[in-house]
């Protein structure tokens, strides 16, 4: 199978590829898939006043599976929280190119998103 | 060295050149057919298949009245299984195969169960992917007409006890099937000492064209009789009808000639490469897992997981270099390797598999600069690997509640 140049340039030159201390300030972590399935992605984004300030990304799986959490990372800095929660994984198939056998990999991003999310949203609930 | 480099030798082999300069004469200037019975150009057609048919015979210690020439060895797997069924059909209903053979054993078979009504048993392989032959003796039945068991296994490269299990066939009576296609050419194939009554091979797993396989049919004791599945001009004495392709077939003859003058000296090369191979890796990373016997097993082949990177990542990190994984990432199940399943190997363990097939082309060079590259790949693909992460935590990866998907 041929993947896209932009499937090859994530897999080749990965961003923000690494990981932050799950328990520091403002960080919200998302782990999802699981290693049966060929397919594990850990997101995590660091949160200023409500705008995502960096994210970062850790991915087993295959080369369609790590582009789509290097590209998530991509989209997420900047972004409020609010609108990071709009990030769809049809942006993602659409962005990379994906095959039909490859979009669970841009619903494993997504689901990565939000899970990320979520842990932001209850950990800073908690601090409140 | 030259790139790419070609180290997926299960799934074909390159043609050798002395097998094209053989073959190349009966394209344009000697184009019988070699049923033509009344002419020289058919004559000449004919020898030329004959002679190709002792060739092989002789290999694997069969008369060349028992070659049946088809397609590949998917067509001689098919006319074998189904070719019994019918014709011994009044006998019983009941095939034994294991869990490992390739699709074109384990379709027909289910085939034969949804169409036919034929009951299949299919035998389970020990940790090193190994048919038992006791297993074998205890699931036979009195309805039991075909055991159809590989040689070689074409991911893993373990070798079955094919001698014993073709001395139980012989005791219970009951006709012996072997899918041969990895075996034939790499290791020594002898059918009246392992007891084999049909066997299945093709030639461009031996450095031949692709198109022409075989099947080998024994013609006493006993004399099998399969029903043909192809009708037509009753070639290949009535067993499958078609002209031969004769060049493909001289091809087939002249690399299984080859294969066979060169394998003692060939199959020491080739281990002796597949050895420093896995050395190379093995001293330099660690969690690095062989799939298959480490000693019953063909001498081109080695099948490695690489825990905590995913095959097919793996595979695209080392684009210069043909290699195969048991991940099966590209197909619509998502289901990792059934061989390796059938081994007991984790599905996370599959999906981390790669296949490193050597071949009569490969050198030591090549062996070091694969090496080198799967080194780089996967520390790459570890740093990148939440799972490796995990681990070096101190985290057990089994007791984490995983969200399946």
């Amino acid at each position: 199978m041929a993947y896209s140049e932009k499937v090859v340039d994530h897999f080749n030159n990965p961003r923000n590829m690494g990981s932050f201390k799950k328990d520091e300030d403002g960080v919200g972590t998302g782990i999802v898939g699981a290693p049966e399935c060929g397919d594990v992605m850990k997101l995590q984004i660091k949160v200023q006043n409500d705008t995502i300030v960096d994210a970062k990304f850790k991915t087993f799986g295959c080369g369609s599976a790590i582009a789509s959490s290097s590209l998530a990372t991509e989209w997420l800095k900047g972004k409020t929280v609010d609108e990071a929660n709009q990030i769809k994984n049809t942006d993602i198939v659409q962005e990379l190119n994906l095959p039909p056998v490859k979009i669970h990999c841009s619903v494993l991003a997504e689901d990565a998103i939000k899970a990320a999310l979520a842990d932001y949203k209850k950990k800073s609930g908690e601090q409140q | 060295m030259k790139l790419p480099i070609f180290m997926d030798n299960h799934s074909t082999t390159p043609m050798d050149p002395r097998v094209l300069e053989a073959m190349l004469p009966y394209f344009v200037e000697k184009f019988g057919n070699s049923a033509s019975r009344n002419h020289a150009f058919g004559w000449e057609a004919e020898e030329a298949v004959e002679n190709a048919r002792k060739q092989i015979a002789r290999t694997i210690h069969a008369d060349s009245k028992e070659i049946v020439f088809t397609s590949g060895a998917t067509e001689s797997d098919n006319l074998a299984i189904k070719g019994v069924v019918e014709m011994y059909h009044e006998k019983g209903d009941h095939i034994i195969t294991s869990s490992t053979e390739h699709r074109a054993v384990l379709d027909t078979c289910k085939a034969l169960e949804s169409k036919r009504g034929v009951k299949v048993t299919y035998l389970p392989v020990d940790k090193a992917g190994m048919v038992k032959p006791e297993d074998v003796r205890n699931a036979i039945t009195d309805k039991t007409i075909l055991i159809t068991i590989m040689m070689a296994n074409n991911e893993i490269g373990t070798i079955n006890p094919i001698k014993d299990i073709g001395k139980i066939a012989k005791e219970k009576g009951i006709l012996f099937h072997c899918d041969a296609t990895q075996g034939v050419g790499k290791i020594p194939v002898d059918v009246q000492d392992m007891g084999i009554d049909l066997m299945s091979f093709s030639a461009h797993k031996l450095y031949g064209p692709k198109g022409v396989g075989a099947l080998y049919v024994r013609k006493k004791a006993p004399r099998v009789r399969i029903a043909a599945q192809m009708d037509g001009g009753g070639h290949e004495r009535g067993m499958r009808s078609g002209t031969l392709p004769v060049p493909l077939i001289v091809g087939f003859g002249k690399a299984v000639e080859l294969c066979e003058q060169e394998m003692p000296t060939e199959s020491k090369r080739l281990s002796a490469m597949r050895d420093r191979l896995q050395t190379a890796i093995t001293s330099k990373l660690e969690e690095v897992y062989l799939n298959g016997h480490s000693t019953q097993r063909l001498p081109n082949n080695l099948n490695l997981s690489f825990a905590y990177v995913e095959g097919e990542s793996l595979l695209m990190g080392l684009k210069e270099i043909a290699l195969s994984s048991g991940s099966a990432c590209t197909s619509a199940t998502l289901e990792p390797s059934y061989v390796l399943r059938a081994l007991g190997v984790g599905s996370d363990l599959a999906h981390s598999s790669i296949r490193f097939g050597l071949g009569r082309f490969n050198t030591d060079e090549e062996v070091d600069y694969t090496a080198k590259r799967i080194i780089e790949v996967v520390t790459k693909l570890r740093e990148m690997s939440p799972l490796y992460e995990m681990a070096k935590e101190g985290i057990d990866l089994k007791s984490v509640q995983w969200a399946a998907h």
